[in-house]
């Protein structure tokens, strides 16, 4: 598709912890024929205060982030979660503003989620990926990108659509990890003891990798199967699908 | 007021994790949820989003004119020969009913199950008075027997496995051991008989007040709200005042969401209407029919519009099934009358965000309990609403952690602009190493170590996506190996 144009969200998580995946989204969209561009003046979209209940600081972060992707034609970011912080929760936070009122309005429609961008606005089917060794994997659905953005469907038909690649369904793959922001820190207990039943079903349904559309639950789940020495490794599905495209691993 | 255990969230949530029967009575909950699914299923999903669609619209006109309905209902229960009183808190509310008690020279109280009457603490304000209460669904009357508070809306002894009903039993009514269910139902349902013919007066609840006939209905899978409400010679309804619906046709509307959503069901055992006291020329009913609407906080709600969406709920109960904190706190832990997600939003919203400042940030926001309400009420929004009242509201509603506000304002520096950024990435890098094991953190300072507790916290990229982006910008020929 000639004379698509998107600019990378990258999130702030990511930007600081694991950049490869704002590698592999980069080039996943590059493969695709995408003009991407990155508006180096971004850093967050003030989810972290929205969940802590630090408004006003939640207010000043998204009234930046309106700024800097004023003259972006379309968003994508490799998260669930921060564009449903945009998609959902920018009309309330921003309601003070109201000169802000049709900006904020066009933002929250040209903000996509990355395999929401691609299923949905481009109309891919098939990346064309191939995995050099056949791998077993889990969609996890988080928890924004499914109930507030509707993403269930276009991850897993992007990874079906790779080579080498078995896609099993978890159990109950719908509820929650237990990340939750803030919630994980302030609850650990409550937090771990959510975390544990879904590792169960990650660990039983065999699959070499665990894969989801935001880091943030990602490096939560991750986080304690490391710690429990698990067989199954985490991994963003941008790094996913980009592993398996010409080139090789972009990590 | 029943007790206040709010500020011990956190101990009894842990009680109840690490207590395996608790988590063998909560696993049950999978059955509550597959009910429901089925049951919408069978409806038919586009038929169960119109009744919901209109569920909330009554909801919404209802509550925007609150005053007209709410003396509608009340002109027609005393056209119906009852007594309507208006309580503003809990304690107008029970002194009321003791003074019907008093009139009557009552000495035994059935009640039906109401969380109206457990926001009220009814029992043990009657129990002051030398009035013997009796709750009469099984699950109330066993919590009853055990002294505690109910651990779900419509299932209040949900924790309870049959063995301790049954050790409960023969420790309280001197019953053999029983490993039955329905032998046990038979021990309470003998001892209950008794009690509903010598009482000389039934408390029930009202799911819904009907304002054009002035009538309350009760939902019941025991029977036992009608034989609360025609056996004694009183009967004493309560009601929040958000349940008046204003007409009876309405019905077919909110009960089909109702008992689909509670327990699966297309409808319950009974449903019973009662309008007033019995008439002239009829033999069976209560003498006096009195129908007590509680205010305590609610007009606050509707006085905010960012939480009055909460008076919306018709507490089926759904959202607690569908939470993945509840699935594992359980009841007990929220520490008032309303548990679950419904419960974090009603409570602090009634005693105020200080004392139960806990529940609203008990929560990972995963939005379970939003796409099962069967009103659509955006439970995660109120909460969001009540963390940013109890970080940043007026003073007297907020609650602030002092350590936390230092590290979201030097948060909201960091973010303030890629330079910054890129310079807290760097300081945190230098910081990270002696805490550092190959590419990751064992172990971190409070208020971070709940999280390394148990898992393994990524370190700080040595070069972030804002450094590699300078050496990607200019897009490779495809096929060649990306920029790097």
């Amino acid at each position: 598709m000639p004379g698509k144009k998107a600019s990378l969200f990258v999130t702030c998580s990511v930007d600081q912890f694991y950049p490869e995946i704002g590698e592999a989204t980069v080039k996943l969209l590059r493969h695709l024929d995408v003009e991407v561009d990155f508006p180096g003046e971004q850093t967050c979209c003030g989810q972290v205060a929205l969940n802590g209940g630090y408004h006003s600081h939640a207010v000043a972060v998204a009234r930046r982030f309106v700024e800097v992707f004023r003259g972006s034609e379309v968003i994508v970011a490799p998260s669930g979660s921060c564009v449903t912080t945009v998609f959902t929760h920018y009309p309330e936070l921003l309601r003070e503003f109201p000169e802000l009122k049709d900006d904020v309005e066009s933002l929250r429609n040209r903000t996509f989620e990355l395999s929401q961008y691609l299923v949905d606005i481009m109309g891919v089917e098939d990346i064309g990926s191939s995995l050099p060794q056949p791998t077993r994997v889990a969609y996890h659905d988080c928890c924004h990108a499914l109930r507030d953005l509707g993403v269930a469907r276009q991850p897993r038909q992007l990874l079906q659509a790779v080579d080498g690649l078995e896609l099993v369904e978890l159990t109950d793959s719908t509820n929650c990890c237990g990340f939750g922001g803030t919630f994980s820190v302030k609850y650990p207990e409550i937090s771990m003891a959510i975390l544990n039943e879904k590792l169960g079903h990650v660990e039983s349904s065999g699959a070499d990798v665990l894969t989801a559309v935001d880091a943030s639950c990602l490096m939560h789940m991750g986080g304690a199967m490391r710690r429990q020495s698990m067989k199954a490794r985490p991994m963003h599905i941008a790094e996913l699908l980009a592993s398996g495209l010409p080139g090789g691993t972009n990590a | 007021m029943p007790s206040i255990r709010t500020k011990e969230f956190t101990p009894r949530a842990s009680e109840a994790i690490n207590n395996p029967t608790i988590q063998e009575s909560l696993d049950r909950l999978a059955n509550f949820r597959q009910g429901r699914a089925d049951a919408i299923a069978e409806f038919g999903q586009e038929r169960w989003d119109e009744h919901s669609k209109r569920a909330r619209e009554i909801k919404e006109k209802t509550l925007d004119h609150l005053d007209h309905y709410l003396d509608l209902l009340s002109t027609n229960v005393e056209r119906a020969g009852g007594k309507v009183f208006f309580a503003h808190d809990t304690q107008e509310a029970n002194e009321y009913v003791a003074g019907v008690a008093r009139a009557n020279g009552v000495k035994t109280v059935i009640k039906s199950k109401s969380m109206v009457s457990e926001e009220m603490g009814i029992s043990d304000y009657l129990v002051g008075m030398g009035i013997e209460p009796v709750e009469t669904d099984l699950g109330e009357y066993i919590i009853q027997l055990a002294k505690e508070a109910p651990y779900h809306i419509i299932a209040p002894a949900l924790h309870k496995s049959k063995e301790e009903v049954s050790e409960l039993f023969q420790r309280v009514l001197g019953s053999p051991a029983e490993s039955d269910i329905t032998a046990l139902a038979g021990i309470a349902r003998k001892v209950l008989r008794e009690k509903f013919l010598q009482a000389d007066m039934g408390m029930t609840g009202a799911n819904f007040g009907v304002a054009e006939t002035g009538t309350i209905v009760m939902v019941t899978n025991e029977g036992n709200g009608r034989m609360s409400s025609s056996l004694p010679r009183v009967h004493v309804a309560t009601m929040g005042m958000e349940r008046v619906i204003p007409r009876l046709s309405d019905l077919s509307t909110f009960l089909p969401l109702l008992t689909r959503s509670a327990t699966g069901q297309r409808i319950t055992s009974y449903v019973a209407f009662a309008t007033g006291p019995k008439r002239r020329n009829e033999e069976d009913g209560p003498e006096e029919f009195h129908l007590v609407i509680l205010d305590n906080g609610r007009s606050k709600m509707l006085a905010d519009p960012q939480l009055r969406e909460a008076l919306y709920c018709i507490r089926c109960g759904a959202c607690l099934n569908a939470c993945p904190v509840y699935s594992k706190v359980g009841g007990h832990a929220y520490g008032w009358v309303y548990p679950g997600p419904i419960g974090a939003v009603v409570t602090p919203s009634i005693l105020g965000i200080p004392i139960a400042k806990d529940l609203p940030f008990a929560s990972t926001l995963c939005g379970a309990c939003r796409e099962v309400c069967p009103i659509n009420i955006d439970i995660p929004r109120m909460l969001l609403k009540l963390r940013s009242d109890a970080t940043e509201g007026p003073a007297g509603t907020k609650k602030p952690d002092r350590i936390e506000s230092m590290m979201m304002r030097g948060w909201r520096m960091t973010v303030s602009g890629p330079r910054m950024f890129g310079l807290a990435g760097k300081i945190a890098s230098i910081l990270q190493w002696p805490l550092s094991r190959n590419k990751f953190l064992r172990r971190l300072p409070p208020p971070l170590s709940g999280w390394t507790k148990s898992r393994d916290f990524p370190k700080v990229a040595a070069k972030p996506f804002h450094a590699r982006w300078s050496t990607m910008a200019i897009p490779p020929e495809k096929g060649d190996k990306d920029g790097k």
